[in-house]
């Protein structure tokens, strides 16, 4: 049973992250010089990192229990208190979210030269949205910030995004909008069995009867699913990945669909153990079936962007397989890919987004032969790469294979299909790699390319240094999510018991 | 004498705003003769005053409660509420009004006039604990607001508007009247506490009173209106002046709220089984025509009248899950909604310059480049008629999604939020144009203190509401004492 340990730092850690960046905007809408925007925008981020720096140094990762908690009275009459608290899981996506945020203004420092306030208020007020959705223990509070990132995100894609931006942003925004209203009715029905309470830890305690759990398992599924985007809810990642501005496709492929997979952790599974036992193997084969998909159709995009962000559809499918494994080794790598996927996938926008700035195409075809150009670069994208394939050594590696040792124990046939994925995935990457980085330059304007500046550097090495770090030492990782995750996973158990006969049938006859 | 006086001012004590609204009223006619044509608005700042003035009135009456003049006139938490927002939607469209009329060039003294008049028969409305003094308040209220809307004389489409609205209000009327004399006819009163005391003893199974219960939900469903009685909306807002179709979206259609809650949650309580299924269709009908409906269109003004349809059923939910809750999420929503639907005409009326309509969805092209501050109202207003927090909208539309689940309409809460994502593409498309295109040549705004007023009062108060809802909603659930539900 999850507790809330009280703050005892002396000052509101939690509420500090989410009102810095809210503050960075309201001072923002006073600042009207462009450059001097940029500036605040990037000092309100590295302050919001800096905060994370307590945070890590003073989280307890022996303890399975929300820290750092603070609870405020708030909507006395409908029970809704402003509760906040962190754990092994949370914690993680707290510090990638400012990490991520912050490469964000760097790398958007030039490309970005049109309502530059504006663009930063957006990022800024973003950061708060996602901290808020990671670190929130009341549904109403989760929700709030949850859609409140539906109006930055949809004018970062609708504003500064490219020629089919329109089309893109309310597509990204409609399909979103529409999973989370369902999901809201499903947060009124849980509030009104639960006994009138939108505490995510009361909830959790509660048993709720089957029928209920199928239903608004359903619900809250729909809205996560969306956000992973899991097939077959996936269409509208890839426009508003190629129309959104490099910070734009930064953020939604690091931290905007992982929420979705962090949705399924901290609510599907401890509030409705037994709908999600009954899901399952449907799940799971979903999953399956994204990862070979999703690399499918990487390997007929033409567009960059767009490759990337199927090869995102089909990382997301090990980080669903993962969770729904519902064992230790699989969440764990569920939890860890989803970091890793944050990372590489960031430094994958971000290596287009450099590369975008100086020749204005996303067309694969356009490239071919830059290493000679660009050193750096190419050196660069070939961590990057190897990461995403999941080479020994890099962080992709550690993710996906306790994923597959999860999905084997659970039932063998996921690993193996999941496995033809990982090579399908060393295939489309690499050939991108070769398409793009060697042979002979092709196409003339590519002849004086310039290299990646300082700005650039500084933005790609926290990257390529946490690529290495987590592919060597995992541990770092694993040991905070550790307790938090076994405590999840007996949560899940112990609650499951009453899972009636006929779901068990269910579960049997198509997974095992 | 004297004592007389005395006598009198405390016998009408209970109606003092409404007497205050009046007076103004009357003296704004008088004072227009002697106030030339260039210092019209001294009427609508001398009207805007009385409207605070009542205010602080209904304000000192607080706590008051009771029935008055042998129980036609109800003071209690309910009535006040209402009386409160009839007073933003009053003294919002008159700060919405004084610059728009003149660059109309159609600053006449009885627009005031006539604005206080449909406000007092609004208050009236709310007041009414009987059939009668509704009746008469509701007609206050709508001869006033034929003339408001037809007040652009030598436009066409004004003309129009108020011939439209005027046969049709009276035909809704004549339906209103018959429904009440047969629910007279059964029970023998007029006095809604006395139709509510009759039947809680009666044989509910008599079909006159299924007819006359049906007459008064289409009666009244035209004033707030629901789809199928929506039809007059679109001409209407669209040909009306600008501010008065602010005013009109807001009190009327409020006013409306305030019986439909008066009589068929308090008078025909024993009949809530039959009248909820029937709101609950109407609910259904009017979100979903209302939403579909406005995402065709191109007339920002005819935009706004499909949208105010559609918040229009999402308030019918919470009428027809009919609880405690219910009823209370029906007081904030058409408070919330009242303050960002009055907020976004606000801007519509800005676009109107002498030369230039600028009520078409692609007039408002780029005008988060040429008038930032504009265009970012606009963002959040559209945003809150979305609703998507953290602006008022959310919070309304929790509470009524939020009431219906708990009255076990779960299913009607379903297609609540699924039509109110519908709803998110049409609003986007405002916001799209304004951000996401090129302006095209450039534009001033009609801008002016009194509209600054206005605007600045709808978005702190709907950013408020969004990111704190307690005292209001505290506010709205105490207000539903008088009702009788508690």
């Amino acid at each position: 049973m999850l507790e809330l340990i009280p703050n005892q730092l002396g000052y509101p850690l939690l509420s500090l992250l989410i009102l810095v960046p809210v503050a960075g905007s309201l001072i923002l809408l006073f600042i009207r010089d462009a450059g001097l925007a940029r500036i605040a925008g990037l000092a309100f981020s590295l302050v919001e990192l800096a905060l994370c720096v307590p945070l890590l140094v003073n989280f307890n990762p022996s303890l399975a229990h929300m820290q750092f908690g603070e609870v405020r009275p708030w909507i006395a009459a409908w029970n809704i208190q402003y509760k906040v608290g962190i754990d092994g899981i949370s914690i993680l996506f707290v510090a990638l979210t400012a990490l991520l945020t912050t490469i964000s203004m760097i790398v958007s420092w030039r490309a970005i030269t049109d309502r530059v306030r504006e663009f930063m208020i957006a990022l800024l007020f973003l950061e708060t949205g996602m901290i808020g959705v990671f670190i929130s223990l009341d549904l109403f509070l989760f929700y709030i910030f949850w859609e409140s990132m539906l109006i930055p995100m949809y004018l970062l894609i609708g504003v500064w995004g490219g020629p089919n931006r329109l089309y893109a942003t309310i597509k990204f925004f409609l399909y979103t909008l529409a999973g989370s209203v369902l999901m809201l009715v499903g947060i009124l029905a849980v509030y009104q069995t639960a006994g009138h309470t939108f505490d995510v830890l009361a909830i959790m305690n509660y048993k709720f009867s089957y029928i209920f759990q199928l239903w608004v398992f359903a619900a809250f599924f729909l809205a996560f699913a969306i956000k992973v985007p899991m097939f077959p809810f996936h269409t509208w990642l890839p426009d508003a990945h190629v129309e959104a501005p490099t910070a734009g496709s930064i953020i939604l492929a690091g931290i905007l669909i992982k929420m979705g997979a962090y949705g399924f952790l901290r609510f599907s599974l401890p509030f409705f153990p037994d709908a999600t036992l009954s899901a399952m193997p449907y799940i799971m084969w979903l999953s399956v079936f994204a990862i070979i998909y999703g690399a499918y159709m990487a390997f007929a995009q033409t567009d960059f962007k767009k490759l990337i962000a199927y090869s995102s559809v089909s990382h997301m499918g090990f980080v669903t397989l993962g969770i729904f494994a519902l064992n230790s080794q699989g969440l764990e790598g569920g939890i860890l890919q989803m970091l890793n996927h944050g990372v590489s996938t960031g430094a994958l926008f971000l290596a287009v987004g450099i590369i975008y700035e100086r020749t204005h195409t996303r067309m694969i075809a356009d490239y071919g032969g830059i290493a000679a150009k660009v050193p750096i670069y190419a050196t660069f994208l070939m961590i990057i790469t190897l990461s995403s394939i999941g080479l020994p050594g890099t962080n992709g590696f550690v993710g996906e294979f306790p994923i597959l040792l999860g999905a084997f124990q659970n039932f063998a046939p996921y690993a193996v299909i999941a496995s033809i994925g990982i090579i399908l995935g060393a295939g489309y990457m690499l050939w991108l790699y070769q398409r793009v980085a060697f042979g002979k330059i092709t196409n003339p304007h590519n002849e004086d390319l310039t290299d990646m500046g300082i700005r650039e550097i500084v933005a790609a090495l926290p990257l390529v240094i946490l690529v290495f770090v987590v592919g060597l030492y995992p541990n770092i990782a694993f040991r905070v999510m550790h307790a938090s995750v076994s405590n999840l996973i007996q949560h899940v158990n112990a609650k499951a018991q009453t899972l009636p006969a006929v779901a068990q049938a269910i579960s049997t006859a198509i997974g095992k | 004498m004297s004592s007389t006086v005395q006598e009198f001012m405390k016998f009408i004590a209970p109606i003092y705003p409404e007497a205050i609204l009046i007076t103004v009223g009357l003296s704004v006619l008088i004072f227009d003769l002697f106030i030339g044509k260039e210092r019209k608005s001294y009427l609508g700042w001398y009207s805007l005053a009385g409207v605070l003035g009542a205010a602080i009135l209904t304000y000192n009456m607080t706590g008051m409660s009771g029935a008055f003049f042998s129980g036609t006139f109800l003071l209690d938490p309910f009535s006040l509420f209402f009386k409160f927002v009839f007073y933003i939607a009053c003294g919002l469209g008159i700060l919405l009004s004084i610059n728009y009329l003149k660059v109309e060039d159609i600053h006449r003294g009885e627009y005031y006039a006539l604005m206080l008049f449909a406000t007092s028969g609004m208050m009236l409305m709310a007041s009414a604990g009987d059939l009668i003094t509704l009746y008469l308040g509701l007609e206050l209220m709508a001869l006033s607001i034929y003339i408001l809307a037809g007040f652009m004389r030598r436009d066409n489409r004004s003309n129009e508007a108020a011939i439209k609205y005027l046969v049709l209000g009276a035909f809704s009327s004549g339906i209103m009247l018959y429904g009440m004399s047969l629910l007279y006819g059964l029970t023998g009163t007029t006095n809604l506490a006395g139709i509510l005391a009759f039947l809680q003893k009666a044989d509910l199974a008599n079909p006159v009173l299924f007819l006359a219960m049906i007459m008064l939900i289409v009666s009244f469903g035209f004033k707030v209106a629901a789809v199928p009685f929506h039809m007059w909306v679109p001409d209407v807002y669209e040909g009306a002046p600008t501010s008065v179709t602010a005013f009109m979206s807001a009190g009327p259609k409020v006013a409306g709220f305030a019986v439909l809650l008066r009589v068929f949650v308090y008078a025909l309580q024993p009949l809530h089984a039959h009248s909820s299924a029937i709101i609950a269709g109407l609910a259904v009908l009017t979100m979903g025509v209302g939403n579909v409906l406005a995402l065709s269109q191109t007339n920002i003004k005819r935009m706004l009248a499909y949208s105010s349809i559609a918040h229009a059923g999402y308030a019918l939910v919470g009428l027809a899950a009919g609880t405690v809750d219910g009823a209370s999420s029906v007081l904030l929503y058409v408070l919330i909604y009242a303050l960002m639907n009055m907020g976004a005409f606000g801007i519509v009326i800005m676009l109107r310059k002498a030369g230039a309509r600028g009520e078409e969805i692609t007039d408002y092209a780029g005008l988060g480049k040429t008038n930032k501050m504009a265009a970012f109202l606009m963002l959040i207003f559209m945003f809150s008629l979305t609703g998507i927090p953290p602006t008022a909208g959310f919070v309304g539309k929790f509470y009524i999604f939020k009431a219906a689940v708990q009255a076990n309409l779960v299913w009607l809460a379903v297609v609540g939020v699924l039509f109110s994502a519908v709803s998110a593409y049409f609003y986007l498309r405002v916001i799209m144009v304004m951000y996401m295109s090129e302006p095209q040549g450039k534009f001033e705004l009609a801008t002016a203190p009194s509209l600054a007023v206005a605007l600045i009062v709808s978005v702190l108060a709907v950013v408020f509401i969004g990111v704190y809802p307690t005292d209001v909603l505290n506010y709205a659930r105490a207000s539903i004492a008088g009702l009788g539900l508690m």
